[in-house]
């Protein structure tokens, strides 16, 4: 079966070629009939069945209108659960909306559901959730596949077709990464594009919201729709939002592509290399100039995000405490203890393993070694994009340092499993916009990914470049 | 060796997570291994680098001081694990 797009099927519903329950119902379907990959933490088929009733009273024109649509469980909504897939936010209902959900909202989506992820966003494979692991839906029958994270449910929501579009958030790789491995696109723009507010923070110098899509034009739509000003988060941006799908531009003629001679790592598997080399070789043909370029401190990026974003976990996560909202311990005898048992009992163990790194790179007598040092660290790494940026239009990458791995590997090792982030931490630290399109496969007929990155709020170039070589692909 | 027995349990303590005796010495494990790997930060030459708190490059607004008043107390307690008389109940704190 092909997937439409959101392209067509708005088209179609325009046309009324179908209506808004006819084409819910065949979402639904299938989310029935997908179970067995746990893609949502929170279904309800009455619950979307109710937004259809409502928007088949409405007669006003709405872009997205009726479309459905899948949330990360990290966005709070009025009308579901927000877990953020922590047993320490179990029956959690937000008393507001999320300024990202709610402009979905305002412009007549259907939300299907609320999607699984890591725990708080932290990990790479979906597997550190409360919830249980999610399966990538291109897994062969013997052997389940990891579908990326931290935003794997809404990346693997896609893949399986239960949702015309969905929403991820990024903290180090968290959209790109599950995007490349499910093979699907996915975009996080620019730090500050999309308001942060009503999402669980993680590391909120980090954070940012983006979309996940069948195709570059999807996402494009999408992403509009998302995106504003918005003053109840003190680091959105007062930018215009352009029309980028009416803008869409596939002609990269007397374009400049940077290739960063330190994103070839030793060890990255030799499909890896191979598509990033048929992506220039494309860019080449369509009249681009391939510009070869230095990012001299890449190799300390990793290491860098790995202070910065649990020190700031370590500080977003102090308010979950069992008083005010979510979990609480039976063994509470004091105050501390109520405390210390909830947090024990309501966190999983990466989690805990962020915030006790975190707690010990910030506490007295370390934080200059190490947190105060990331930072200087991480704006030499924002200057080597600055200075690369000058030089070129956008940069092209591997997205992953490989396809999909079977569910559980790589869960011993803290290390190993950071090292997923390797080509998308960089850009979350310089705030940059980053896609992920697929891009070739492996061996074993499993999607790769491909990122282009952009200059800041130039998602514009970011989705032309995209575009081009999507077209090129298909 | 960077984190021992005792860093461990003041650092648990700072962040108000009981640990038992298995849990500490998995994650002493993981902290050492964890801070060993980002000690190659000390080969960058950071002198006379700013450190960067905040990555946006737009210009970030101010927004007028004026309140706004949602009273939403009684949505809000719904959530509360425990409650008492519109307000937060927790373990009693003083004798």
């Amino acid at each position: 079966m092909s997937k439409s797009s959101l392209k067509q099927t708005l088209k179609d519903l325009d046309t009324k070629k179908i209506s808004i329950r006819e084409l819910n119902q065949d979402y639904l379907k299938r989310i029935k009939e997908n179970e067995n990959l746990n893609v949502f933490i929170h279904f309800s088929e009455d619950n979307v069945l109710k937004q259809i009733d409502s928007l088949e009273k409405d007669n006003s024109a709405k872009k997205l209108k009726g479309i459905p649509i899948a949330i990360k469980d990290l966005f709070c909504t009025k009308n579901m659960p927000t877990t953020a897939a922590s047993k320490i936010l179990e029956n959690f209902n937000p008393t507001y909306e999320s300024f990202v959900t709610q402009k979905l909202l305002d412009e007549g989506s259907i939300f299907v559901g609320k999607t699984n992820l890591d725990e708080f966003a932290m990990g790479s494979a979906t597997n550190t959730s409360f919830f249980g692991n999610t399966i990538n839906p291109l897994s062969k029958d013997d052997e389940p596949l990891a579908p990326g994270g931290s935003s794997g449910g809404s990346a693997a929501a896609v893949a399986a077709d239960l949702c015309l579009g969905a929403t991820g958030t990024d903290t180090g790789g968290s959209i790109r990464q599950p995007a490349s491995f499910c093979g699907v696109v996915g975009i996080k723009p620019t730090y500050g594009l999309c308001s942060r507010w009503g999402i669980a923070a993680f590391a909120s110098s980090l954070d940012q919201a983006g979309i996940f899509s069948h195709n570059v034009e999807d996402a494009s739509i999408l992403l509009q729709s998302i995106a504003g000003f918005d003053q109840r988060d003190s680091t959105s941006a007062k930018v215009d939002i352009p029309n980028y799908f009416e803008n869409l531009d596939d002609d990269l003629n007397g374009k400049t592509v940077g290739i960063p001679k330190e994103y070839s790592i030793d060890g990255t598997p030799k499909e890896i290399s191979q598509i990033w080399e048929d992506a220039i070789k494309v860019l080449e043909k369509k009249g681009v100039k391939i510009k070869n370029i230095s990012l001299p401190h890449t190799k300390y990026a990793l290491p860098t995000y790995y202070i910065i974003a649990p020190a700031e976990a370590s500080s977003n996560l102090a308010r979950y405490d069992g008083v005010k909202y979510g979990f609480r311990s039976d063994e509470i005898d004091s105050l501390d203890e109520m405390y210390e048992n909830t947090r024990a009992q309501g966190f999983g163990r990466e989690v805990k393993r962020r915030i006790l790194i975190g707690t010990y790179v910030l506490s007295a007598g370390y934080y200059d070694a190490y947190y105060l040092k990331a930072q200087k660290v991480r704006k030499l790494i924002a200057n080597d994009f600055n200075k690369a940026f000058k030089e070129c239009d956008f940069i092209v990458t591997p997205t992953a340092p490989s396809a999909a791995f079977p569910l559980n590997e790589k869960q011993n090792d803290p290390i190993k499993m950071y090292l997923n982030d390797v080509f998308t931490v960089p850009a979350s630290l310089a705030g940059l916009p980053g896609i992920s399109i697929p891009f070739g496969k492996d061996k074993n007929n499993l999607p790769l990914g491909i990122q282009i990155l952009g200059k800041h709020f130039d998602e514009q170039q970011v989705f032309n470049a995209a575009l081009s070589l999507e077209r090129s692909y298909e | 060796m960077k984190i021992d027995k005792n860093t461990i349990n003041k650092i648990a303590r700072l962040s108000r997570i009981k640990l038992d005796d298995k849990e500490s010495e998995d994650y002493i494990k993981d902290l050492n291994s964890i801070l060993d790997w980002v000690e190659q930060l000390n080969e960058v030459n950071t002198e006379n680098v700013e450190p960067l708190s905040n990555i946006s490059s737009s210009i970030l607004p101010k927004r007028e001081d004026v309140s706004n008043d949602t009273n939403s107390s009684e949505e809000i307690l719904e959530n509360a694990p425990d409650k008492l008389e519109g307000f937060f109940a927790v373990p009693k704190v003083v004798e």
